[in-house]
């Protein structure tokens, strides 16, 4: 009865007083996120209208119907099933247990060089990974251990990789920022920011040509890229926006905005900090989403997702989401405010998604530490299995270089260098003349 | 007939015997002077008895004179013959994978099901024969789209990104007419986004296609510099094996005809250190679309230098398919008194030098690198072994180009076989200016190529 005497609606104004009643329900929907240091507020804006058919002109910041009728209505809905509850926990402990034990085993001296933990984004990689098919593809960045594993590398390979073994996903050769895998369409691993974005968008690219040019009619593969809001800046990330979004590839631009880009904060980088709206501008909807709650990280992916198997083309979804430690190892983390880290801790994605699926009597405590204590061991015994694996030998130093060994080119005595019998061994020296060859090799034997 | 035997004999590497043996008249000399004078073009009479015999022997016609050297216009074979010692360089490629495209490189790498010697003793080279049809004259960018579109034809994977390279037919017209034949998705124009769009056809070589990027000017691939070198070059490695980028980066480069500083660069010498990436440069038409065909079906990332200034050029190429492969080197011109080693257009200025070089007497034989990483060790190290000198005629600039790591190489490798310290003819250090007088200085030109002959076979 309040409201009937209002003949204008007013437009949803998010920092209105509380006490007017129009902005109690905005709020509700609304999550705003002041952040500390910052001379503006990120304005969440979650219920714009969805406008996801053609002209791209028209497209403007969207968030999925069913998710925002999810909200309203009461939980009596689940949003996921036993199984699915039990299957996104688990690997979210698997994520948070591993990153765990590899900051352990670093300061154990069993791995080296920059190793980046993805403590606290849990969320967003079980959220959106555990909805693939083991045929997309996922590329990620430095931060790419647990992305790895939850689409389903054996915490074994990876843990290898990191002692840098050569029974490592990638033989020990790629390390911690460059998890790869074929069998489980994991294309990296990349050191440098926004670098995995253009081979995200060519593996996407794959995907539509081979329906479209090799007449594959049921290919339907998407690509996942994952980066984070320091790499929203760089030109790669525009670029290929742009052309995902020009021959709607079936492509899902996640972006971990994390707040920080090693101690850049994200608004003092930015001219304008929210992500989300950067999709609309190249035509393509942008979507924002509570990182930290992987159950709203796991609607958006659904339908994002499906929206991009359907051949409708790329979404941006912003995640917002936050580490827990420093952004690698070696970051002592001192710029980012105590206060800030202990709101997000309280958020933990983990605890939110046990507290779901207790209250929803998806699971009981039991089947939850039973997961846990499974987790513990699996963990466990990748690292064994990591600390008995063998170095690589020195055989393996120049193999993989190319595809095709022959690019070594031609020796001065007119075979392929690879099929010199020393050059498996690692000792052929690329340059040199056999004689030198034979020389340095006596050198090398005798000590 | 003839020609082949004399061929034989050039390529035989005159023993040290005849070496020592010329000085007979002149006295005693110790075997480095004796090798020094060997050099000079008037042969010791005891030396060209010797050789008149040996082609009498074969029924060869010419008489020898201690005032000439050998009629080179009998020894200009063309690029296409194929030496019996060495692999050949022309083969007829059956369908279907290539020995190497096994798979067994996903965890092991190794060389498992390599030709075992790549000095085949006989290759049975049906495609040799070319005399017996017409073949057909094409210009060289014509060769590229051919060999382009007989790859397009053959595998379905096969896809050209680019600017302008749909329904604007390439900026040198390479790819005309392909993107009517095959469509704007498997010829895709994309916008003007080198580094995003180079990356993207990694990412799709990953995921299975082929695709052939095109940098409208090789300068443009500065911008893409990230890719080539991170994703391109080290993929392959980074991930253990697991992942295969059968990419080819081609697009002309090189200094045309006043075209500015930032589109007269030469990327070869930026390129050549990054691992895991081949370089190759075409320089006729014949070797256009044999190293294009043998890019594309490369496992490697390829890297196909092409030349503003070369796209014109006319020749006769054979009707049959054929294929040439990346890492060989190509005999231009056979000879006695120098190697030069050169590739892409300036192996234009060095046949013109070449032509003085004759007139003056000089025997110089020309080597077209062709592959620029890796290099053909066994051909320019065969050549050196014969003629002792090398000068190194290249487009880069002074400081570190292809020349300057020939240099580095030829000395590791051969240094024993050397009589004079290896001369680099290269580009002025300079960008490239826009003034055509001053273009002209910048790049090697033939009367330099002369004098370095002449100072080098003093």
């Amino acid at each position: 009865m309040a409201f009937a005497g209002i003949k204008v609606i007013q437009p949803l104004a998010l920092h209105a007083s509380s006490s007017d009643p129009y902005n109690r329900a905005a709020k509700s929907i609304a999550t705003p996120s002041p952040f500390l240091g910052s001379t503006r507020t990120l304005r969440i804006n979650q219920s714009l209208p969805i406008a996801l058919s053609r002209p791209a002109s028209s497209i403007v910041a969207a968030v999925s119907d069913v998710f925002k009728e999810k909200k309203l209505k009461s939980t009596s809905d689940l949003l996921l099933t036993k199984e699915e509850g039990l299957e996104v926990y688990e690997d979210m402990i698997l994520g948070r247990a591993f990153e765990d034990m590899c900051a352990q085993m670093y300061y154990r001296g069993k791995m080296f060089g920059f190793v980046h933990l993805y403590n606290g984004q849990e969320a967003v990689s079980s959220g959106f990974i555990k909805l693939l098919k083991k045929e997309d593809s996922v590329v990620s960045t430095y931060r790419d251990h647990v992305h790895a594993l939850s689409k389903g590398v054996p915490a074994r390979a990876v843990m290898s990789e990191l002692f840098g073994k050569k029974t490592g996903c990638c033989r020990g050769q790629g390390g911690s920022m460059h998890m790869f895998s074929a069998e489980h369409n994991v294309l990296g691993g990349f050191a440098f920011i926004g670098e995995g974005i253009p081979v995200a968008t060519g593996a996407a690219f794959s995907s539509k040509y081979r329906r479209e040019v090799l007449k594959q009619a049921d290919c339907d593969h998407v690509t996942l890229a994952f980066f984070g809001d320091g790499t929203c800046n760089n030109g790669q990330f525009f670029e290929c926006l742009n052309m995902a979004a020009l021959w709607k590839l079936p492509i899902i631009f996640v972006v971990e905005n994390n707040l920080w880009a090693i101690g850049m904060s994200h608004l003092r980088s930015t001219s304008d900090p929210e992500i989300w709206k950067k999709g609309p501008a190249f035509g393509m909807p942008g979507v924002h989403v509570d990182g930290m709650d992987v159950l709203k990280v796991r609607e958006v992916a659904k339908e994002a997702i499906g929206r991009a198997r359907r051949g409708e083309g790329p979404t941006l979804v912003e995640c917002e989401t936050y580490r827990f430690r420093g952004h690698s190892l070696a970051d002592p983390d001192e710029l980012r405010d105590p206060a800030e880290k202990a709101r997000y801790a309280a958020r933990d994605p983990i605890t939110g998604l046990k507290k779901y699926l207790i209250e929803n009597k998806l699971a009981t405590e039991a089947d939850l530490k039973a997961i846990e204590k499974k987790i513990d061991e699996v963990v466990e015994e990748a690292v064994e299995f990591a600390d008995e694996s063998p170095a690589p030998s020195r055989s393996q130093l120049l193999e993989n270089v190319f595809a095709d060994p022959r690019g070594f080119g031609i020796g001065p005595d007119g075979s392929y260098r690879c099929e010199d019998p020393k050059f498996t061994e690692g000792t052929a020296q690329l340059c040199f003349d056999v004689e030198m060859k034979n020389l340095m090799l006596n050198m090398h034997l005798q000590g | 007939m003839p020609p082949i035997s004399f061929l034989l004999l050039i390529r035989f590497r005159i023993p040290n015997a005849i070496h020592c043996q010329q000085v007979g008249a002149a006295g005693k000399k110790t075997s480095v002077e004796a090798k020094t004078s060997c050099c000079n073009w008037q042969f010791h009479p005891q030396i060209l008895e010797t050789m008149a015999s040996i082609f009498q022997g074969v029924g060869a016609a010419t008489a020898l004179s201690s005032s000439t050297s050998f009629d080179t216009k009998k020894f200009q074979f063309s690029s296409r013959r194929s030496l019996p010692e060495r692999k050949t360089s022309f083969v007829v490629v059956r369908s279907g994978a290539s020995k190497m495209d096994n798979g067994s490189n996903r965890t092991g790498g190794r060389a498992d099901h390599l030709v075992t010697n790549a000095v085949a003793t006989k290759y049975d080279n049906p495609a040799a024969s070319t005399a017996s049809k017409p073949g057909h004259e094409l210009l060289l960018f014509e060769a590229l789209r051919e060999g382009l579109e007989e790859e397009m034809e053959r595998d379905a994977r096969v896809c050209v990104m680019g600017e302008d390279v749909g329904h604007y037919g390439g900026s040198y017209k390479v790819t005309k007419g392909l993107a009517d034949k095959y469509g704007d998705l498997r010829v895709l124009d994309t916008p003007i986004a080198e580094n995003s769009f180079t990356g993207m056809g990694i990412g799709a070589a990953m995921t299975g296609l082929r695709p052939i990027i095109e940098g409208m000017n090789m300068g443009f691939l500065l911008l893409a510099f990230n890719q080539i070198s991170n994703n391109c070059g080290m993929l392959h490695y980074t991930s253990g094996g697991q992942f295969k980028i059968p990419v080819v980066i081609r697009g002309p480069g090189g200094v045309g005809r006043q075209l500015g500083a930032e589109h007269s660069q030469r990327l070869e010498s930026y390129f050549q250190s990054i691992p895991g990436i081949q370089m190759v440069a075409c320089s006729t038409p014949y070797n256009a679309k044999g190293l294009m065909k043998a890019a594309i079906r490369s496992d490697n990332p390829v890297i196909l230098f092409e030349h503003v200034l070369l796209y014109n050029l006319k020749e006769r190429i054979p009707d049959e398919e054929y294929v040439l492969s990346l890492e060989e080197a190509e005999m231009v011109r056979p000879g006695e008194h120098v190697t030069i080693l050169t590739y892409s257009r300036m192996r234009y200025h060095v046949m013109q030098a070449a032509k003085t070089l004759v007139n003056k007497g000089y025997d110089p034989e020309v080597i077209d690198i062709r592959s620029l990483k890796p290099f053909d060790l066994y051909t320019i190290g065969n050549s050196i072994k014969k003629t002792h000198r090398v000068l190194i005629v290249e487009e880069c600039m002074r400081t570190g180009g292809i020349g300057a790591s020939l240099t580095a190489a030829i000395t590791e490798n051969f240094h024993d076989y050397l009589d004079a310290p290896i001369v680099c003819l290269s580009s002025q250090d300079v960008p490239t200016p826009y003034a055509g007088t001053l273009e002209e200085w910048t790049v090697v030109q033939p009367p330099q190529i002369v004098a370095a002959v002449e100072q080098l076979c003093r």
